[in-house]
């Protein structure tokens, strides 16, 4: 059973999102995602300081298997980006919620993530999509 | 088993004298144009080359040697004498650039191979031009492009996949300067209609379609879907990767297409994959037969032209140097008429009843198909989530311990839509023993999974190289590896 951390929140495209103190939004892949995905190869991140709608492809996570768009779930600014991935997109594998985060966003309107599933709700999607 | 790579055979001073000319003359170029040092060859004799090209054409894992169920590809059997044919000195010797007057019977051949692609499709005019099946594709949406601009249409920009869809028509559609709507598939298989309305409206250029879709299932919704589409002014292109399943049975005409390409390699029987050579040849109805890429055959009173961007003013342009693969072209011509309608028939008949009965056997035998309600088309999928989740033993480790069985593995991972699946294809020219010892190596490996996992995990174990390390393959691309000597 792959994890899912209790203080995120998370999209059905198996994205998280976390809210940060300063009010901006970090953005990754899930465990379940990196794990049907298998070791990336490469991972493309957009440039810092594009705006982005909500549904845009903010980043591309390319492995062996299979190349994926992820979507920004929120409308907002790129503040950074995780370059480390540049080298090291095993990280996404080893720490999805951690090191190998994507993204981090000023989101238009922060209100936006209440809509979002949080753990439970993610991890009932989860076992739906298994059945 | 493992072959050393030619120049690790070589020693300095060995060669093939016989081969090399006496007293080359000195070249006549310019100095700086000259190499400062000698090419990096091997230095081996004639026999040793000769027992190298050899040893590796006995590892090739070809549709000569063995079953080939690489679902998507059509790998079926490549009859020598179509090969043979191809080859006569009449058209293996003849020069693009010769005058038509002497190619007389190879443009005899070019022009009946239009129609008779044209009976088999329903299609008012065929192009031959496009090198491969993408070329075909990207051929047939920048005549969509070209229809709609010529009619002052200029908004149409949008092209609409469904989620099944090969990756080439996405691709296809951003390289014609389209942006891609994806609509998803419905639980049955088919394409999901509410979402196609809802995706439509003044800025659709059109819709790329498979059918049957790499689901392995026959879209049964087409009519209702050619009507959603061509009553918001968009036009339907139809990606003929699987035609090999309706072949001679139904025709893309009549299920409302505008614009197809064939893959000929596939559907008529040319050797291919490895990455070629293909032919994607594009086939139209009346409306945009004014923009098919040129050149074409024409036939006059005279005899038979090229007909070329004079005669055609509205055409896309040129795809290839000349008229695209000469030599897969007359390959496909040879199986057509060997083939004839009736012969047609059959393929499609067979390839079907294949599937379906390689389907039957495994869904009996306890694998789960993703569409079991549903019959197979030429192909079908089966999902290992199940042994996955239960014995970690993935679809790959299966397709990998299927080639020690003597299998080439079937489409891995591939449609996306169905986790841990294997697209199986069997094509119509196989005997039924052969599926039988497949559905067997099948249950066999599975039982092996339950008992003896990591047996599978290190498979392959008979091949001259084990299983690569294709994230490292991936990471460190070495694409110009030189010797060190």
């Amino acid at each position: 059973m792959s994890d899912v951390p209790e203080n995120l929140r998370y999209t059905s495209d198996h994205e998280w999102l976390r809210l940060e103190d300063d009010g901006s939004v970090t953005v990754g892949i899930t465990d379940h995602a990196q794990e049907a995905l298998g070791e990336l190869v490469y991972v493309e991140l957009p440039e810092s300081g594009s705006d982005l709608g909500a549904g845009d492809t903010c980043a591309v996570v390319e492995s062996v298997k299979a190349a994926s768009d992820v979507y920004s779930p929120l409308p907002g600014t790129v503040m950074a980006t995780n370059e480390s991935l540049a080298e090291q997109p095993e990280l996404v594998n080893g720490n999805p919620y951690g090191e190998g985060w994507l993204v981090r966003l000023q989101p238009t309107d922060s209100s936006a993530l209440e809509s979002l599933l949080n753990a439970e709700a993610y991890t009932r999607f989860l076992a739906e999509a298994e059945d | 088993m493992y072959e050393a790579l030619i120049f690790e055979h070589s020693r300095p001073g060995r060669g093939a004298p016989g081969h090399a000319p006496a007293n080359p003359p000195a070249p006549k170029l310019a100095g700086h144009l000259l190499r400062s040092a000698a090419p990096a060859l091997p230095a081996v004799t004639e026999l040793q080359v000769v027992r190298h090209f050899t040893r590796l054409s006995q590892q090739n894992f070809s549709i000569d040697t063995h079953f080939y169920p690489l679902g998507s590809c059509t790998m079926k059997y490549n009859p020598k004498v179509c090969n043979r044919l191809a080859l006569l000195p009449g058209f293996a010797e003849r020069h693009p650039l010769g005058p038509e007057s002497h190619g007389q019977g190879f443009l005899a051949c070019m022009f009946e191979l239009q129609e008779m692609l044209q009976a088999a499709t329903g299609m008012t005019a065929f192009s031959l031009t496009p090198m491969a099946g993408a070329q075909g594709e990207f051929a047939g949406v920048a005549m969509i492009m070209a229809y709609h601009r010529s009619r002052g249409d200029t908004q149409r920009n949008e092209i609409i996949v469904p989620d099944a869809a090969h990756g080439t028509n996405p691709a296809t559609a951003t390289m014609c300067g389209c942006s891609v709507r994806e609509i998803p598939t419905g639980a049955d298989g088919d394409v999901d209609l509410d979402a196609l309305r809802a995706a439509v409206g003044p800025r659709t250029a059109g819709i790329m379609l498979t059918n049957p879709s790499t689901l392995g299932v026959f879209e049964r919704k087409i009519p209702e879907i050619a009507a959603i589409v061509h009553g918001a002014g968009g036009l339907l292109y139809y990606d003929g990767a699987n035609l090999n399943a309706i072949l001679g049975r139904a025709l893309p005409a009549a299920m409302g297409f505008d614009v197809m390409h064939i893959n000929l390699h596939k559907t008529f029987s040319t050797p291919h994959g490895g990455g070629g050579p293909g032919s994607g040849a594009v086939g139209v109805n009346e409306r945009l037969a004014p923009f098919l890429p040129v050149p074409v055959v024409g036939k006059t009173e005279a005899g038979y032209r090229w007909l070329t961007e004079t005669d055609r003013p509205q055409s896309i342009g040129r795809l290839s140097a000349f008229m695209g693969n000469a030599g897969i072209l007359l390959r496909a011509y040879v199986y057509m008429r060997m083939l004839g309608g009736r012969g047609m028939r059959r393929v499609a008949d067979y390839a079907t009843l294949n599937a379906n009965y390689l389907m039957s056997r495994l869904a009996a035998a306890g694998f789960r198909v993703a569409y079991p309600e549903r019959r197979a088309s030429h192909e079908f999928i089966v999902s290992l989530k199940d042994l996955s989740r239960d014995t970690g033993i993935t679809a790959m480790d299966v397709a990998k311990a299927l080639l020690d069985k003597g299998f080439h593995a079937p489409t891995t991972y591939f449609p996306l839509l169905v986790p841990e699946c294997l697209l199986i294809e069997p094509t119509e020219t196989e005997a039924r023993e052969e599926l039988d010892a497949f559905a067997d190596a099948m249950i066999e490996l599975r039982n092996q999974a339950r008992h003896e996992p990591e047996a599978l995990k290190a498979a392959p174990l008979t091949l001259p190289v084990r299983r690569l390390d294709d994230v490292r393959a991936a990471k460190q691309l070495d694409l110009a590896w030189r010797p060190t000597a």
